[in-house]
């Protein structure tokens, strides 16, 4: 059972158990625009909540992704690389950017749920 | 966020409220507010304009009228030549070219238009430049011209290869025009400029239209099935991969027309030798450029990967060096290229096609090679 969380940055987290998988949101990558190009973090980071962890550039911009918990990156995914199109095209399904190991789960409290990220964004 | 109180004071060109109705995302720019995008995004406006037609609103740019005094655009001609590096005088009518006002260092206080509409010279100039332009205009040719601001008009860009069978139904003698012809012309019975020109790398035209007819002609133009509305962050990606400077970033008041690689755009009269050599202002030190090569020059860069190196990256003559040689001006995704481009000033030891070089982004240092421009061939109906 996964739990979707949002950031005032406008990245998503799904929680299943301990192992958070972060992107951005559609609301995010409607703001941006078509994306052209991601950057990711090294799998094995050691991430601290809010440091910039991961880019993301549209044809006008580069844009910050910023760790949303502290932990350490499990994985990345690779298909971004190839395809960063699919930020615009499934920012919250197949354009997941990283997984990270959630290294404190209290950080998770000052998260929002979808209806209060729906009302920040509205 | 732009506070309201900001946004209230942007200027508005005769096409804004078309913009809001087309979906325009608004943003400030020169002190205008404008589209930077339609719903279609920057990346399909791009290659809808080099595969079909964009229509462009450049009204915020500065349409001026040097009406010479005596009558004869000649006189007009040679007092504009004591301000640009430029052969004004051998603009025939119905031509423009690309010009700049220099400085007394020789740099570039803005770049321009000028064209000969026989009994006059009409001028098209940077938007953030336009009021410093006029002023300094009045300052230095008022004793032989009359400035003419003409802030009643809209100017509207037509570009692409399927421009000319859109702009054909509105104005027989569109398609008859060559690159750079520019004068008086009927489009839909209105009373128009129009010039085959632009600054996407593309065929197209530029119309200069009374403001109050603007809306009506732009709203008639995009009926066209295969003309789409283009923002200001497409304009920026199409003159960027056509290797066109911006004024403000790839060239400013500390560059002259040689570091700038601008060299084409001055003529050999104007030259060392040439019958009217000099006479500009920074002319001493544009022509010892000239003569003697400059120490720097603006180059294309394109990177070996997918990141974009934007404006304002260091560049470096190696992965590990210290010291920068270098700095972007301007740098982006090139839509039609698929890759990044970007371009900005080196060493002229360091400017020659294929170098290698390093440019500074997140802190990693990017390979970059120096690589000829236009990055995408210009299509000028010449």
């Amino acid at each position: 059972m996964t739990t979707t969380l949002y950031t005032t940055d406008h990245e998503w987290l799904a929680i299943d158990g301990d192992v958070a998988t972060v992107g951005i949101t559609d609301y995010a990558q409607s703001q941006l625009g078509d994306v052209v190009f991601v950057e990711l973090p090294k799998v094995g980071r050691a991430l601290k909540k809010a440091e910039a962890a991961a880019v993301v550039e549209s044809v006008k911009a580069a844009s910050d992704v910023y760790a949303p918990v502290t932990g350490d990156v499990l994985e990345t995914n690779d298909a971004l690389a190839a395809e960063p199109a699919l930020v615009n095209s499934d920012a919250q399904g197949k354009a997941w950017f990283f997984k990270v190991k959630i290294a404190d789960k209290s950080e998770l409290g000052g998260l929002m749920d979808e209806a209060a990220y729906k009302a920040h964004t509205a | 966020m732009l506070a309201r109180d900001d946004k209230d004071s942007l200027k508005r060109t005769p096409l804004h409220s078309l913009h809001v109705t087309l979906g325009g995302k608004m943003v400030p720019f020169a002190g205008y507010d404008m589209p930077v995008q339609y719903p279609a995004g920057v990346l399909k406006e791009h290659l809808q304009t080099r595969s079909s037609a964009g229509l462009f609103d450049v009204s915020h740019m500065g349409q001026i009228a040097l009406r010479p005094k005596s009558g004869k655009v000649e006189d007009a001609a040679r007092a504009l030549e004591r301000l640009v590096p430029q052969d004004i005088l051998a603009i025939a009518p119905g031509r423009q070219r690309y010009a700049q006002f220099t400085n007394k260092d020789g740099g570039l206080l803005d770049d321009l238009m000028v064209a000969n509409f026989g009994d006059h010279l009409f001028l098209v100039v940077n938007a953030a430049c336009k009021a410093e332009d006029e002023a300094h205009l009045r300052a230095n040719l008022s004793d032989t011209c009359i400035i003419d601001s003409l802030a009643d008009r809209a100017l509207i860009a037509l570009q692409g290869p399927k421009a000319e069978a859109a702009l054909a139904k509105l104005c027989a003698e569109a398609p008859s025009l060559k690159f750079m012809d520019a004068g008086p012309h009927e489009v839909a019975g209105l009373a128009c400029f129009v010039s085959r020109s632009g600054y996407t790398g593309e065929d197209g035209f530029e119309i200069s239209v009374p403001a109050a007819e603007a809306e009506h002609l732009a709203k008639t133009l995009l009926d066209n099935p295969e003309m789409m509305p283009i923002g200001l962050g497409a304009r920026d990606s199409l003159r960027l991969e056509a290797g066109l400077c911006l004024y403000g970033h790839d060239i400013d008041t500390a560059t002259t027309p040689v570091e700038a690689a601008l060299e084409w755009s001055v003529q050999k009269s104007r030259r060392s030798g040439g019958a009217r050599a000099g006479g500009f202002p920074g002319a001493e030190k544009i022509l010892a450029h000239f003569d003697h090569g400059a120490s720097r020059r603006r180059v294309g860069l394109r990177a070996e990967g997918r990141a974009p190196v934007r404006e304002g990256a260091l560049l470096f003559a190696d992965s590990a060096g210290r010291e920068p040689i270098g700095k972007v001006t301007s740098g982006g995704f090139g839509p039609s290229l698929n890759a990044p481009v970007a371009m900005g000033y080196v060493p002229t030891a360091l400017s020659a096609l294929d170098t290698r070089l390093f440019a500074e982004v997140r802190g990693q240092r990017l390979p970059l090679t120096v690589a000829a421009m236009p990055f995408v061939k210009n299509t000028y109906k010449r």
